[in-house]
């Protein structure tokens, strides 16, 4: 049964199907939400039991292998902190919130497909579905707060989008027009004994430009600060943090094909990680608006992946995947006290988390480590891998870049930092308590558990990215 | 693995001694009330206190190598370990960590009075990296530890420090974040320059880098743990973070966090950069003068009895600094004694200042002027305390001090004469602040406040049994870290000179 291979995706498919019914009737979404956890599960358990199957499919489209389930299974558990942290959606109206979920899913489901992709055509369908879905989801916001509107949000994330995959198109054509295949199979032996030609360094270079834009590495970062702005505070849990996985797990192939003499490459990713870390952190200094600084802090991570790419080495490779592995679970432990903090869905500021640890210590515990761990201090995720990305980018010679990086975890300390201080040294006064449910204090244990955990003992995941890397080699 | 005895077949002591406060710790979430908290706090340090004493039993002080060694691996795709063992040198502030915790929970016990149960956990926090710190053989299992250590310290000062706490927290984060950041660029450095890479610290003492490299290795080193020393001028956290912690915060930190900077010095720029230190040798020898003079006149002209102390820390410290690179026997280990004897001395002088702040909710020198009077007890301690900071013939510090400028004169006879005014300078400070709360003045102000209880006896005794145990029979603490001086000052020498014929060689 080949088929079993897809089994998540469908499950996830026939998810949005069910949910696309509920959304005909009269539902307040309240089965919708259900049956998107429960398929959101589901597929996880699917993938987790079905880690090392493997085999391709669709006449060679589509691979299943330890790389891709890995993903897929990150992709799947991340939808479903996101989709059992924002249970309530206070922000999205009634009437339309069996389609957020829907389009939730089917982003997802894109995102899924997309790291199974190993041909261009696939690649970019697989893309523009999870794509054109978050474009659905951004403006998806019940009312403006005062802030940034969502459609302005949505209208720049799209403008932005469209152009990015439009560069990422042309790229393709490019590289089949040099190779003759759209196969990435058939492409790598060929690239490999061109790579020196412009024509397929430019290619190569442009079709990143597609998921350089959905990791916001600068300079296709302009959409960030923005749409984590204008969507509401459950979708842009999600942007933040499973886009960027579809991202990595693709670069990674990409930059695959560019080893080992992709000096040109590594050349603009080292330009583009250190912009990408200064101007992320020097920006998130000033932001008042968690999500806005949290953008900007999302642009400086972005900078670090590259770290790991541009090694070209397997354990460059596991190391990136490792980060951005640790990074989605960091960032959901931030978000969800994002959206339980705000009220009525509207945006929170750093002022809003006045004396947390008084109105709910779980909450303001699980920031805390958020932000500590995102800031890089051990013993947390962030520390090991931020550690082992600048070893492995010293180790490849890039001393410069490495110093220049170190001296960005000390300046983004400072905004991190700032968080943990309203939380835990100011007076809760105006402040009303949070009232904080099973499920969420649930998830934030389990949050913090994986971030000192991942930290602590990298080997397990180390080892498990390690061999994900080894089987797509 | 011959620079390291491991702990076969018994219990693992490193490992229980640095787990277990953090085992309490993780028990103390499920306590309920303040006063349990209390208890278990003191209950967990004290037995850890207690453990500690079979490594000064157990301690071989004939071998330099690193003992009751434990070598697990860790992170093997990168060979990173948890290595750890205790020579001579970190010995001794193992034992300062474990003997002046329990009496940081003393000190606390009415002290603080909100969210007590937090203040222990971060305590309890505080003494795992700690401890870890001193007993880690490799260096990012140093490194996770020394900078695991900045969020409960920063905690302890922004939470339930004094008024202007949340500028001092985050001032002394961002120093020692920003100075440790190099550190971890210079480690991953020196793990590449290694052939096998290796971040075992034994191993990279053994390895020859080039001149420019150890120089770079050597700067990096230095940003970090001259600010956590501090070294003037990279001091100026420190007042601002001793006057507004807790009394057990500035306890911690003088008492031990400033001297996780010196072994720094001596456990990594010594061995690892010889030819780079003995280049450098002459700007650190002036820089802990600089330190010496700046931190004695500054102490002079304080009203806050509590930025005194963190002044004359300065001055105490750059006499530690200097002793470390006279690089002879005596500075040394005079060093070495001086981390421990500062650790006692100011140790006390700060919860000194904690129980007149509890009684007079001031730290201002004029507000406790001539309350001998009426707390005859606490001014004999203080007394003794004070004597002992300007190194008092007979008390620990002046064992210290002597062993130091002994080995400085042997060294550099200027250097060593200027960093003198330092010695007269620590006298005239404590004197007049001794002076002051003793006696006072006319114009006393008319308070009438109760002198020690027991508890507080209880706290200060043993802190004062140091002083004078040190003071009068130094012997026991100098034997045991001897051989491993003997074996770091080889080991800097045998270097350097390795380092020069291989630069006139070809």
């Amino acid at each position: 049964m080949k088929l079993m291979l897809f089994a998540p995706e469908l499950l996830l498919l026939l998810g949005s199907l069910l949910i696309f019914l509920f959304s005909l009737s009269d539902s307040d979404g309240k089965n919708a939400k259900n049956a998107s956890i429960a398929v959101g599960a589901g597929a996880a358990i699917l993938l987790f039991t079905g880690l090392n199957n493997s085999g391709d499919l669709f006449l060679g489209a589509y691979r299943v292998d330890l790389f891709s389930q890995l993903f897929k299974l990150m992709i799947c558990l991340g939808m479903t902190a996101v989709l059992i942290f924002g249970r309530e959606l206070k922000d999205i109206d009634l009437e339309v919130r069996p389609e957020y979920y829907l389009f939730l899913i089917l982003s997802s489901l894109g995102l899924m497909m997309l790291v199974s992709s190993i041909e261009l055509i696939t690649l970019f369908v697989a893309l523009e579905l999870s794509s054109f879905s978050l474009y659905i989801l951004v403006p998806m916001r019940s009312e403006n707060h005062g802030v940034r509107s969502q459609m302005e949000a949505a209208a720049k994330y799209i403008l932005f989008g469209v152009t990015a995959t439009g560069i990422m198109l042309f790229g393709m054509s490019y590289l089949f027009g040099i190779t003759g295949t759209t196969y990435f199979v058939q492409m790598v032996p060929k690239l490999a004994e061109l790579i020196t030609e412009p024509a397929a360094i430019a290619g190569i270079a442009m079709v990143m430009c597609g998921f350089l834009f959905k990791l916001a590495v600068f300079p296709f970062h302009f959409w960030v600060p923005d749409v984590y702005e204008g969507a509401s505070n459950e979708t842009t849990a999600f942007i933040a943090s499973i886009p960027k996985l579809g991202a990595v797990a693709i670069l990674i192939r990409v930059v695959m094909m560019a080893a080992p003499d992709g000096t040109a490459i590594v050349d603009m990713m080292v330009v583009l990680a250190i912009c990408s870390m200064f101007y992320g952190n020097l920006s998130a200094l000033v932001q008042t608006d968690i999500k806005r600084m949290l953008g900007f802090s999302g642009i400086a991570h972005a900078g670090f992946v590259l770290l790991g790419l541009l090694t070209f080495k397997e354990l460059g490779y596991a190391t990136s995947m490792y980060y951005i592995f640790g990074y989605l679970v960091m960032n959901l432990a931030c978000f969800l006290v994002i959206c339980k903090v705000s009220k009525s869905g509207e945006n929170v500021t750093v002022k809003d988390l006045t004396g947390l640890h008084k109105r709910s210590p779980v909450l303001a515990f699980t920031m805390a480590v958020g932000m500590l761990a995102l800031a890089g201090i051990p013993p947390f995720v962030g520390f090991m891998g931020k550690f082992m990305l600048l070893a492995g980018a010293l180790k490849a010679g890039q001393l410069t870049l490495v110093i220049l990086a170190a001296l960005n975890t000390a300046i983004a300390i400072f905004y991190y930092l700032s968080v943990v201080k309203v939380a835990y040294c100011d007076n809760p006064e105006g402040h009303s308590d949070l009232d904080v449910d099973f499920a969420t204090k649930a998830l934030s244990v389990v949050l913090v558990i994986a971030i000192i955990v991942m930290g602590v003992m990298p080997t397990q995941v180390l080892a498990i990215a390690t061999s994900a890397v080894q089987s797509i080699m | 693995m011959d620079f390291l005895i491991l702990n076969e077949g018994g219990i693992p002591l490193l490992s229980v001694l640095i787990f277990l406060p953090l085992v309490g710790a993780l028990i103390a979430l499920f306590l309920p009330g303040e006063s349990v908290s209390r208890m278990w706090a003191l209950a967990v340090t004290s037995i850890n206190a207690a453990l500690s004493f079979s490594l000064y039993t157990g301690f071989d002080s004939t071998t330099y190598k690193y003992q009751f060694g434990e070598h697990i691996s860790w992170i093997p795709a990168w060979d990173i370990n948890y290595t750890l063992g205790v020579d001579g040198i970190s010995l001794l502030l193992i034992l300062l960590t474990t003997m002046i915790m329990p009496l940081c929970v003393l000190a606390s016990w009415r002290y603080i009075e909100k969210r007590v149960k937090p203040f222990m956990i971060c305590l309890l926090v505080m003494e795992t990296s700690m401890i870890g710190v001193f007993a880690a053989l490799d260096f990012v299992l140093f490194y996770v530890l020394w900078e695991a250590m900045l969020v409960p310290m920063y905690l302890l000062i922004a939470i339930w420090g004094g008024p202007r706490k949340v500028y001092a927290s985050i001032k002394f984060f961002l120093y020692t974040l920003a100075g440790s950041v190099m550190l971890l660029v210079a480690i991953i450095a020196l793990y590449l320059a290694n052939a096998p890479h290796t971040f075992s610290i034994p191993m990279m003492m053994g390895q020859q880098y080039s001149s420019t490299f150890q120089l770079l290795v050597f700067g990096a080193f230095f940003l970090a743990f001259a600010i956590k020393v501090p070294m003037f001028p990279f001091h100026t956290w420190l007042p601002a973070a001793h006057v507004e912690a807790p009394t057990a915060g500035s306890v911690v930190l003088a008492s031990i966090l400033l001297k996780m900077g010196t072994y720094g010095f001596l456990r990594f720029c010594l061995p690892i950069t010889p030819e780079a230190t003995l280049t450098l040798m002459p700007y650190m020898l002036w820089l802990s003068v600089a330190g010496i003079l700046y931190g004695g006149f500054t102490a002079l002209a304080q009203s806050d009895m509590k930025k005194l102390i963190a002044y004359s820390s300065v001055g105490h410290m750059g006499f530690v600094t200097l002793g470390i690179f006279v690089l002879n026997t005596n500075g040394i280990e005079g060093s070495i004694l001086q981390m421990i004897n500062h650790g006692v001395t100011t140790g006390a002088l700060f919860l000194c200042v904690g129980m007149i702040y509890e009684r007079t909710h001031s730290r201002e020198l004029a507000s406790a002027t001539g309350i001998g009077k009426q707390m005859p007890v606490f001014v004999t301690f203080l007394a003794f305390f004070s004597l002992s900071s300007l190194a008092f013939p007979g008390t620990n510090s002046f064992v210290g001090e002597f062993l130091i400028l002994v080995g400085g004169f042997a060294e550099n006879k200027i250097v060593a004469g200027a960093a003198i005014p330092g010695a007269i300078l620590a006298a005239a400070y404590m004197l007049r602040m001794l002076q002051k709360v003793v006696w006072g003045g006319p114009n006393n102000p008319k308070i009438t406040i109760c002198d020690l209880n027991t508890r507080e006896i209880v706290t200060l005794t043993p802190f004062l049994i140091f002083v004078f145990w040190i003071g009068l029979s130094p012997a026991p603490f100098l034997d045991v870290m001897h051989t491993s001086v003997a074996h770091l000052l080889d080991q800097v020498h045998a270097g350097a000179a390795a380092s020069a014929v291989a630069n006139i060689l070809p």
